[in-house]
Parts: C-alpha cells; sequence; structure tokens
C-alpha cells in the first residue's frame, strides 16, 4: 500500500528526475529508472514482512526530510570538524561527507598497484559491470529507494593476489548545516552506496565509522555491496557511533566465491534508530563467514538487526555471535536465519544471540531461524535473554566493589566476549576503552556532535 | 568488634534467625556449628547485608557502626569479610581486574589513591603464595574453571588481599582434601593478628583443630543455645546434636 511516506518520494522523482539524472554519473543512472519502478510497486516494507517486523519502516519516512539533489557542496574540513574515536589506528583514512566521496590530497599512505578506493564517479566500468547485481531492487523498498536515489558511492576495488595491509577507514559524516551557516537548513536524508570488489586472492580490512556531525535529524540509507572472490579474505566491521536524533538503515549484501572469507562486524555504540540487514550467500564451496555484533542501548534507542545466511553449495561454515546490553527504554531485535539449501551437505553453521536487559523496560526481541534442505550439516542456534547476575553482583559488593561498578564490570564482560573476536587489534583495544567509556555515561554522544557540546 | 543483639531475619515469608545474641572481641575467633538448616549461613549472609535476606528484628554493630545500615559494599570497606561457601563464578572478569577493583574501592573509601600496577602485582604475588595459589589463576576469569580447592584457596587469597579486620568463613572446608584444608587452615592462621577476628562455619572439628577457637557455639533453629570450649567441638564430633537437643528440652 503506497502511503504518504512513499508519496514524498514517488512525487520527488517524477519533479526532480532531471535534475537527480544531471547531477550523478551514467552507470548509476542506468539503474535509475528501474529502481523507480520497484519502489513504486513495493513501497516501503510494512511490519507484516516477516523480515521487517521489528522495525516500522513506513513511519520513519514520514516526516519531510531534504535530499541534496543538486549535489550542493557543503564546505567542510572533516580533518577540522571531526576527530574519529578511533584514531591512531594506522589506517589509510578516507572521508564520506553525508552520501559524497571527500576528494581531498591528504597522503593516504601507500596502496598496492591497481588498488582502488574512490568515488564511484571515476570508475564506470567498475560500477557498471557490479553495480545492483546484488542488491536488487526488486526484493527490498529500502534498497530500491536508495538505488533510485543514490548519486554518488565509494567504489573498493582491490585486482587479483593483491594484499592491502593497512586498514581502510571511512569515516561517514553527516552534517547538514554548513560551518557559519545563517539560516536554519531542513533535516537531512542521505542515500550512501558502497561498492566492494575483491578479485581472487585479493585482501582488505574496511572500517566504516558513522557519525553525525551536527544537531539536525537525519535519515541514512546505505546499501553495501560486496563481491568476494576465490580465495579472497574482507574484514568488514561498521561502527555507528552517533546521535538519538538519527535514524540509520543499512543493507549489507555479501557474495562469497569458493574458499573466502569475511568477517563481518556490526557495533551500535550509541545511536537513535537503528536498523541493519545482512544478506550473505555462500556461492563457492569451502568459504567461510564470522558475523559479530554489539550492540549498547539505552534511553529510547533503537537496534534492529537482521541477517540471512544463505548455504548454497557445500562445505561453507558460518559463524555468528551477536550480543546487546539494553538499558532504560531502549528496544533491541535481532531476527537472523540460516538458509541450507538443498545439496549443501558439510555445512556447519553456529548462530547464538545473547541479551542483557537492564531495566523492566527494556525489550528484546530475538529470533533466530534454522532452515535446512540438506541431510548432512551441523549447525545450531540458540539465544538467551537475561539480567546480570544477582549472585555474581553479591559477590563483588561483598568485596567491597559497588553496586554501580560491579554492573559495570558485568555488562563490559559480557559484550567483551565479541570484542575479543575481533582481529583488528588496535580497533579491539580501542573498542574495549569506549564500550567501558559508554557504560560509565561518558560517551552520551559522538565526540564530534554538536548537540552535547 | 562485632556485637549482635537479639538479631531476627527472614527469607520471603519464612523467619530463620530467632533472636541471635553474639558478642566477638578483637584478636578472637569462634566457631559455629549446628545441624544443617539451622540458620549458619543465614546468619553470615545477614551480616554482610546479603539483600535476600530481611532482618526484622534486633541489631548488629561492627566497631560501633550500626552494621545494618551500611550498604554491603560499605560493610567490606569497613573490614568485614565473608568467604563464600559457594563461591561464585563471573565469566569474563579475569581475577586481576577483580582484585584491583576491590582494593581500590576500599582505598578510594579510605581517602587513598589507587594503588600502581607495579604495587598491586606485587601484593597480589606475596598473597598468593599464603594459600599456594597458581599464579595462571590471575589471568582467568574469576571463578571460572577452578576446581573446589582453588575456590576456596581463591577465597582466602582475597582474604589476604583485602585484610579485613572479621572474616567468616562459611564452610571452607566443606569439600576440600585434607592436603587443601591444611592449606587454608594455615593461611587463615597466618592473616591472624591481636586486632583481627575470625568466625568459622563449620560441621567437622577437623578444621578447628587448626584454626584454634577460643568460643564454640552451636546455633539451632535461629538461635545459640549452647557456647563452650574448644572441646564442645569434639563433643559434637563424637556424639553429633542429639544431647545438645535433649539437654534444651527437644527430642
Amino acid at each position: 500500500m503506497i502511503t504518504s511516506s512513499e508519496n514524498q518520494y514517488i512525487e520527488l522523482y517524477n519533479e526532480a528526475r532531471q535534475m537527480i539524472f544531471d547531477h550523478a554519473p551514467e552507470s548509476m543512472n542506468a539503474m535509475r529508472d528501474q529502481a523507480f519502478e520497484d519502489f513504486r510497486k513495493q513501497g516501503f516494507p510494512t511490519k507484516k514482512v516477516e523480515r521487517y517486523k521489528y522495525t516500522d519502516i513506513q513511519k520513519l519516512f514520514e516526516p519531510d526530510y531534504g535530499v541534496n539533489l543538486s549535489r550542493l557542496q557543503i564546505p567542510v574540513d572533516p580533518y577540522e570538524a571531526f576527530h574519529c574515536d578511533v584514531p591512531n589506528l594506522s589506517t589509510s583514512l578516507y572521508f564520506v561527507v553525508n552520501d559524497m566521496f571527500y576528494h581531498d590530497d591528504k597522503p593516504k599512505g601507500h596502496l598496492p598497484e591497481g588498488v582502488i578506493i574512490g568515488s564511484m564517479r571515476d570508475y564506470p566500468e567498475l560500477v557498471a559491470k557490479y553495480y545492483t547485481k546484488l542488491a536488487k531492487t526488486s526484493e527490498d523498498g529500502i534498497t530500491a529507494l536508495n538505488t533510485m536515489l543514490a548519486q554518488d558511492g565509494l567504489l573498493v576495488y582491490v585486482p587479483k593476489n593483491t594484499k592491502v595491509d593497512r586498514a581502510i577507514q571511512v569515516i561517514n559524516i553527516l552534517k547538514a548545516t554548513p560551518q557559519n551557516a545563517q539560516r536554519v537548513v531542513p533535516d537531512l536524508m542521505v542515500n550512501r552506496r558502497v561498492l566492494i570488489v575483491l578479485e581472487e586472492c585479493a585482501e582488505i580490512k574496511m572500517l566504516f565509522c558513522d557519525h553525525a556531525a551536527d544537531d539536525r535529524n537525519f535519515l541514512a540509507t546505505q546499501v553495501i555491496e560486496a563481491y568476494v572472490g576465490e580465495n579472497a579474505s574482507l574484514d568488514l566491521y561498521c561502527m555507528e557511533e552517533t546521535h538519538h536524533k538519527n535514524v540509520r538503515l543499512s543493507n549489507v549484501y555479501i557474495d562469497q566465491q569458493a574458499n573466502s572469507r569475511v568477517n563481518h562486524n556490526v557495533i551500535t555504540l550509541h545511536n537513535g534508530i537503528t536498523r541493519n540487514k545482512l544478506d550473505l550467500t555462500f556461492s563457492g564451496e569451502g568459504a567461510e563467514c564470522q558475523c559479530y555484533g554489539c550492540v549498547i542501548a539505552d534511553k529510547q534507542q533503537h537496534v534492529d538487526n537482521n541477517t540471512l545466511i544463505v548455504h548454497k553449495v557445500p562445505h561453507c561454515n558460518s559463524q555468528e555471535l551477536y550480543k546487546y546490553v539494553l538499558d532504560d527504554k531502549s528496544v533491541g531485535a535481532f531476527a537472523g536465519r540460516v538458509l541450507v539449501e538443498h545439496g549443501a551437505q558439510k555445512t556447519t553453521s553456529q548462530m547464538t544471540n545473547q541479551n542483557l536487559t537492564a531495566t523492566k523496560e527494556a525489550r528484546m526481541y530475538t529470533q533466530p531461524m534454522l532452515e535446512i534442505y540438506a541431510d548432512d550439516v551441523k549447525c545450531a542456534h540458540g539465544s538467551t535473554v537475561g539480567q546480570l547476575n544477582d549472585a555474581a553482583l553479591f559477590y563483588m559488593r561483598q568485596r567491597g566493589i559497588s553496586l554501580q561498578e560491579a554492573k559495570l564490570l558485568l555488562q563490559n564482560a559480557f559484550i567483551n566476549e565479541v570484542i575479543d573476536h575481533m582481529e583488528l587489534e588496535p580497533l579491539r583495544d580501542r573498542l574495549h576503552y569506549l564500550v567501558e567509556k559508554r557504560f560509565r555515561g561518558e560517551l552520551n554522544k559522538c565526540s564530534g556532535c554538536k548537540l552535547c557540546k | 568488634m562485632l556485637e549482635v543483639k537479639n538479631l531476627h531475619a527472614k527469607i520471603g515469608d519464612k523467619e530463620i534467625l530467632k533472636g541471635i545474641d553474639l558478642v566477638i572481641n578483637d584478636g578472637e575467633t569462634h566457631a559455629i556449628m549446628g545441624p544443617n538448616g539451622s540458620g549458619k549461613s543465614t546468619l553470615s549472609a545477614v551480616l554482610v547485608g546479603n539483600p535476600l535476606y530481611e532482618v526484622t528484628e534486633g541489631e548488629a554493630y561492627f566497631n560501633g557502626k550500626n552494621l545494618l545500615e551500611m550498604k554491603p559494599e560499605d560493610r567490606a570497606h569497613e573490614g568485614l569479610f565473608l568467604s563464600f561457601q559457594y563461591p561464585v563464578e563471573i565469566p569474563g572478569v579475569s581475577m586481576t581486574n577483580f582484585m584491583k577493583a576491590a582494593i581500590n574501592e576500599k582505598r578510594k573509601y579510605q581517602g587513598l589513591e589507587p594503588m600502581n600496577a607495579a604495587e598491586f602485582l606485587k601484593l597480589q604475588r606475596e598473597k598468593r603464595k599464603i594459600v599456594e595459589l597458581d599464579s595462571k589463576l590471575a589471568n582467568r576469569s574469576v571463578n571460572e574453571g577452578f576446581s573446589g580447592g582453588e575456590k576456596k584457596r581463591n577465597e582466602i587469597f582475597q582474604m589476604a588481599m583485602l585484610e579485613p579486620k572479621l572474616s567468616i568463613l562459611d564452610e571452607t572446608d566443606s569439600g576440600l582434601d585434607v592436603d587443601a584444608m591444611r592449606i587454608v587452615a594455615e593461611g587463615v592462621n597466618k592473616l591472624q593478628t591481636s586486632e583481627t577476628s575470625c568466625i568459622v562455619i563449620t560441621h567437622y572439628d577437623r578444621l578447628l583443630e587448626m584454626i584454634k577457637p577460643q568460643f564454640v557455639h552451636v546455633l539451632y533453629k535461629g538461635r545459640i543455645v549452647k557456647t563452650g570450649g574448644p572441646e564442645l567441638a569434639v563433643q559434637i564430633q563424637e556424639h553429633g546434636y542429639d544431647w545438645i537437643k535433649e539437654e534444651i528440652g527437644e527430642e
């Protein structure tokens, strides 16, 4: 059913189609009308759609957001405006301001020959070859909307047999107000796009950090498509540290060829409303993936992680561990589905979701699902929702540790199980620190954000 | 040190302590014995402030301070320590971090600066020797994967680290082999001074042969029904509790 939420964007597209096309590369425009048709057919997913039952998407799109279709540059020096909380990672640092790749001439550290990290505008052939092949606009209304409006994106390409040693850090900055702005600017919607292509035996580690750099309401849709070739290796970390006026809707699509490995981590440290969807498909035998998520939420925050892992072929291994700590009136949801298709023998799979609710008002919805059509597989799934262990709390208090500190130690220990799995070592150390700060209430904001200054 | 008057306590609707009177002076060691379910563990839990129990009547003073008004952590800071009958496993919290937090919170309470890392490690090393605790345990999660003996020795190690004024050992000897019991008892004895006191809750006189109490109390149905010297423990070991029940007019 088409409601006013959808109509806004249908009308916008009809009126501004030419402007969108004029300010976007041809390779992206090629898919645009089809995406629009698909969006008009589907609309936004309602809560009756199985994979969207825990987040009311239509409602999130009801407000009137501004969309920067004419691609006005918001003059900002991200190095000045913003200091990421994960500094000194000895990463190669890139910025995406709203949904625009930020070109600068700062030294990036040496990238091996043939490796591309840049704007999708500059590489039409690669984009034409891979764009929207995984993120099918006919299957998800948000992906359709993103594809119909996205005008720029980040392209990551690693050629055959190439290993990028230094981690690549991409900071997504949301900023509606130019520095020294005289007038009130509208709330902003951005449509981010990322395309990652790893050829055979390629290797790269990516870290995306989401931040909001001013106090407007933001709605960010994001579609990441990642092709992971034979024997290739991808680490994909996504960390969100935004504010309570932020809505993040992220759809990640990953395709894994034979003997490839993927390590995907989603960390929600501070947010407003967040929905992360992951669709991962094993297309080649012998591949493995590890998907980890950790969520720390309080106040009215809402975090919904939804995963689908499809074992199409035999001999693949998938591991999932998602942990939530929910305080105050926050709401968490985890729905994970592992689909083992007919013939995908010798599949191994483990899905675990564990949650702590610190108050009576906090809510957790958890739904681990296994669907198996092969008869020689080893799959397990489980989920728990519980409170802090009273006996442990009292034991610590008897040793002189205050109730507050004891809670903190337990919550930290709970989340650390996820963080300890992270292979990007500097990030792991940094996260231990950030998580502790977060639990202490010293991280009620992202550090660059105007809201809390 | 400790003065308990007419202490009543319940868990849920069930009254367990029905008027305990107990005075412990500096430097004294008291044993508390009694049949199962007589309220021994409840008494220790109430003294350290376990929120599961509710005090309905009576008073308890610890070095002149009203114990029952204090939070459990403050009772600990004042120098009260309980060696748990069942030490709790805390997955994900390392022994070292746990001990560091405990020591530094106590120092904060006393108005002292946190202990620096080198000092802390040195202290930890020294105290571990007292109960012959393996240094590998320091990096493990609190009590997780510890054997029964290691858990109990770990309790005494914590006692050594925190240097309490009054220690309550709640069946610290249960589940220990003779050698481990000797290590635990010797550890406790090493920590005893003329200014510290100890309450030993036990079913057996074996531990009491090693930790020599001056007083032995028999707790029965929530009251202290008999008090004597160390010989009382021996009599109980030989004859059980029936003769005491008879004495107080019960079958």
